[in-house]
């Protein structure tokens, strides 16, 4: 199908592109941009008078909940989100049940998303065998499987040289390690940050200590064996410092951040409100300040949805017993709007939407999150003013549960194009 | 908003009451005065002091006897009720400021009731307004008036014991 | 945010934890229940005010000795006493808090004395009968994890009144293993809110919570310095399963560093008294000289608890 979307403001800054340009798409490439390929006729014509007009959002970390949470969400809902939160591709980590080292089950999750002609999705294997931090994984056989990178999702190996081999053979074949840094110890049993209002709340407290204590061990493990590796949900101002350094010192490292972090602090626990109940836990104030000039100063590559689908009966719950989580996939162009809007002049849109397209897509190494002649027809056209409020009956999403319950975000997508194929549209 | 009822003097109104509660009790055995907070305990504390009773003499709160809790709830300035003496077969006189529907006198009888088995209770009122809602009377009284519903009398004690009365209205 | 613990009236709909509770509610509550205390020396030692009301005992968590002040509580005020001991119960089972509540709620209770293991649980309940329009169920908090044992703290600054008369002018020390004591930090707060000048925690680094500073108590790890010239000295209660956790050694190194013998008493004020939330663990963190001698007031707070509950409980159910 030819498309072509005009009137919006095409932004993409990849190319650094932020101008008032028509977007030309024929069958599942950008055909044309500013002015159509030769011979163009449109089947469809989208209007996007007073929209945005920007890449598919590139999101690094989306739970689809399949295979084997399907009481939590399914694949046809989390999809469903997905395309209505603009994302037109998303990795999804390895902690499924049965958890992905096995070819076989990437295969088959590949197939099914594939089958319902939404947003692409990337697994990230498992990197030890069942996620136990014990054996390796087949780390070639899920590459051809589909993984692009591979992860221990939450649960951190204990046996420090089983992850020096994991990284060294990764890095063998030039597999990237996504890593979550927390020390498999410290801080294992808190449930809130280490501070003033978890003390004040009697929760058991997780110290910044489980982040940079592990960024300490993963960065020597870097520089012994050169395997590239991501950080997935930065949360403490100590933690950013060490990247910092990490990376002038020239290690092959980059990280992101949750989008709920970007935005919210421990403070945001109120009364015991388990929507807040997240892993890493929401941290101080000084933590966000440090969270936002990260992003900034280009420490932080890349904002996340961490999108994590859980139902009620494990959120009603006393604070403590409440499983960690939000549902984040339709939040997620809202929010990063958000930190736009509030870092005024510091981050203008394109710098803001590059963080969730453009730089995303280059940490996963993924040929996606931009708008060039020939690149893939994923598209997000949104509504920048459009005001809406966080409710269930808002969200595709199985997952209800956000700290955002309640509030009003600005920013909504109206329409997404992935592969050419319009996969939703409000 | 209040006013003195010029035809109110609270002090030649005690002197009518404790007349007629010493006639009235002057052969009572096993005497014991007890006075219902604020203006109750007022007038007991001086009739005590009169008839010698001040051995036998107590205060009641009657908040957690009364009948409007389930709409009003507890009240803010909860006094504590004081009975150093055994309520087991004494004669009881109860005191009050303004006898009106009776309800705190009830009150106040199923709180002693608690305390024991007195031999009888005996009420002396100030003042009897009327409009009984429960079939109570009053054995001594000094003066029976007629108030209108929504105006009420509140007895004052000054800092030197002078009893005075005022009306307030709701 | 709206604190769940007031209605739109502003009244005392839960008592869920006394930070944040204005001093004139609290001083309410103490007021109210200095009427209380009498009333066990009575013939009938009864009034007649929550009669026909149901108060459910909802403990999570053991505890005999506070569920039963919490059933002499209801049944002085004419209320009728259910106790459910949950372990044992449907919880067990696989039942979730909130569908034991709607399943008591349906049997018509006025009223939850609720102990729960994870601090903020009755946060959960409280929420949950308000958006079921059930807002005329009450929640007492009888202690949540670590977070909050209010009337605990409630009775522990009536015991301070009544020996101590005026808060402005005390120092308060609370010694022990503070981080993961509730009666710790309702004190702290209670203590605060009513205008008491200087408190102290003292204990290990191990047993003391950071943000110490920010609830307005000054720290201390050394025992001596940390008694001198105080006031009131709270006593907490040491549990085994701090030595299995890597925060202490043993209890003997506990008493050697941080017990309360004569000879530290001493360093208080020469008319201070020894408060303890019980039960004691006497040799631990506390001598028994101490215990039974003439500065201790701990079997008044048993007395007082009484009364406060009784407070506590007869003003919720008025509102």
């Amino acid at each position: 199908m030819n498309i072509h979307i005009r009137n919006g403001r095409l932004i993409d800054p990849a190319n650094g592109i932020d101008a008032q340009q028509d977007l030309y798409i024929v069958g599942d490439r950008i055909a044309g941009i500013g002015q159509a390929s030769a011979g163009f006729a449109a089947d469809r014509t989208i209007d996007a008078d007073g929209m945005i007009v920007a890449p598919g959002l590139v999101d690094l970390s989306a739970r689809l909940r399949e295979p084997g949470y399907e009481y939590k969400a399914t694949l046809e809902s989390e999809m469903q989100a997905a395309v209505q939160g603009g994302v037109t591709s998303l990795v999804c980590p390895p902690d499924t049940d049965p958890v992905l080292d096995e070819p076989g089950l990437v295969e088959m999750l590949k197939h099914r998303a594939r089958s319902l002609n939404q947003a692409h999705v990337y697994p990230l294997g498992a990197l030890t065998a069942g996620l136990k931090g014990q054996a390796l994984t087949e780390m070639a056989e899920l590459t051809d499987a589909g993984c692009i990178a591979f992860s221990q999702a939450e649960a951190p190996i204990v046996d420090t040289t089983v992850l020096l081999r994991a990284m060294q053979y990764a890095q063998t074949f030039g597999f990237s390690v996504w890593l979550r840094p927390q020390d498999p110890h410290v801080g294992r049993s808190g449930v809130a940050h280490s501070g003033p209002v978890a003390s004040r709340l009697g929760l058991s407290g997780v110290s910044p200590m489980s982040e940079t204590l592990a960024l300490y061990t993963i960065f020597e493990l870097v520089r012994a064996t050169g395997a590239r590796v991501h950080l997935c949900r930065m949360s403490t101002a100590a933690g950013l410092e060490l990247v910092r350094a990490a990376k002038k010192e020239g290690l092959p490292v980059t990280c992101d951040v949750g989008a709920h972090h970007v935005h919210l602090t421990e403070i945001d626990i109120g009364f015991f409100d388990s929507n807040a109940r997240l892993t890493p836990p929401l941290r101080g104030q000084r933590d966000r300040d440090a969270i936002r000039q990260a992003l900034l100063d280009g420490t932080i590559d890349a904002i996340c949805s961490d999108h994590t689908p859980v139902d009620d009966d494990e959120k009603l719950l006393p604070f403590g017993e409440a499983s960690a989580g939000a549902t984040g996939l339709e939040l997620l162009l809202s929010l990063a709007l958000k930190w736009s809007e509030e870092a005024r002049d510091q981050a203008a849109l394109p710098r803001a939407l590059a963080k969730i397209t453009s730089d995303a897509a280059r940490v996963a190494g993924l040929a996606a999150g931009r708008l060039s002649v020939g690149s893939a027809a994923d598209v997000c056209v949104f509504d920048p003013q459009a005001r809406w409020t966080v409710a269930a009956g808002a969200l595709a999403s199985q997952g209800k549960h956000t700290p955002f319950l309640g509030y009003e975000l600005t920013g909504q997508v109206r329409t997404t194009i992935v592969a050419g194929h319009i996969a939703y549209q409000r | 908003m209040t006013q003195v009822y010029p035809e109110l003097d609270a002090e030649a109104l005690y002197r009518a009451l404790a007349q007629q509660v010493k006639a009235g009790l002057a052969h009572a055995e096993n005497l014991a005065i007890v006075g219902i907070h604020s203006g109750g305990a007022w007038l007991a504390e001086r009739l005590a002091a009169e008839l010698q009773l001040n051995e036998r003499l107590g205060f009641i709160d009657v908040s957690f006897y009364r009948d409007d809790y389930a709409e009003k709830g507890l009240r803010a300035d909860v006094k504590p009720t004081q009975i150093p003496f055994d309520v087991e077969g004494a004669a009881i006189l109860l005191v009050d400021d303004v006898l009106y529907t009776g309800r705190t006198t009830r009150a106040a009888i199923n709180e002693l009731f608690d305390y024991g088995r007195p031999a009888r209770i005996l009420l002396a009122a100030l003042i009897d307004r009327g409009e009984r809602e429960l079939p109570i009377a009053a054995d001594f009284v000094a003066t029976s008036i007629t108030m209108p519903a929504g105006q009420s009398l509140i007895l004052e004690r000054a800092e030197d014991g002078r009893f005075s009365l005022t009306v307030e209205h709701a | 945010m709206h604190n769940p613990q007031l209605n739109k009236n502003g009244e005392l709909q839960h008592l869920l934890t006394i930070e944040g509770l204005p001093k004139a509610n609290i001083l309410h509550i103490l007021d109210t229940a200095s009427s209380f205390v009498s009333i066990g020396d009575r013939e009938v030692k009864k009034v007649p005010l929550m009669r026909g009301k149901s108060v459910f005992n909802l403990f999570f968590e053991n505890s005999t000795r506070t569920r039963t002040t919490f059933e002499i509580a209801s049944k002085r005020l004419s209320a009728d006493v259910i106790n459910l001991n949950i372990a044992a119960s449907s919880s067990s089972k696989g039942e979730s808090l909130l569908d034991t509540i709607d399943n008591l709620s349906a049997m018509h209770a006025d009223m939850f004395v609720v102990r729960h293991a994870q601090s903020g649980a009755p946060y959960l309940i409280a929420k949950h009968l308000n958006d079921t329009q059930q807002s005329h169920v009450h929640v007492v908090n009888a202690g949540d994890g670590r977070h909050a044992h209010p009337t605990q703290g409630l009775l522990d600054m009536y015991t301070i009144r009544h020996y101590k008369k005026d808060f402005s002018n005390l120092t308060v020390a609370i010694v022990g293993d503070i981080l993961h004591s509730r009666v710790a930090r309702s004190d702290i707060h209670a203590l605060t809110t009513l205008g008491v000048p200087e408190v102290r925690a003292v204990g290990p680094r191990t047993l003391l919570p950071s943000g110490l500073e920010q609830m307005g108590v000054r720290v201390y790890t050394d025992i001596h310095q940390g008694l001198k010239d105080v006031d009131v000295i709270i006593m907490l209660r040491l549990q085994n399963e701090r030595m299995s956790g890597a925060l202490l050694p043993s209890a003997q190194e506990f008493f050697k560093s941080y017990g309360l013998t004569p000879e530290r008493l001493a360093l208080a004020k020469p008319d201070a008294i020894v408060m303890h939330p019980g039960p004691m663990n006497r040799g631990v963190e506390i001598d028994s000289a101490v215990a039974d001698g003439t500065h201790a007031v701990i079997l008044s707070q048993v007395t007082f608890g009484i009364a406060v509950r009784m407070a506590v409980m007869s003003i919720l159910a008025g509102n």
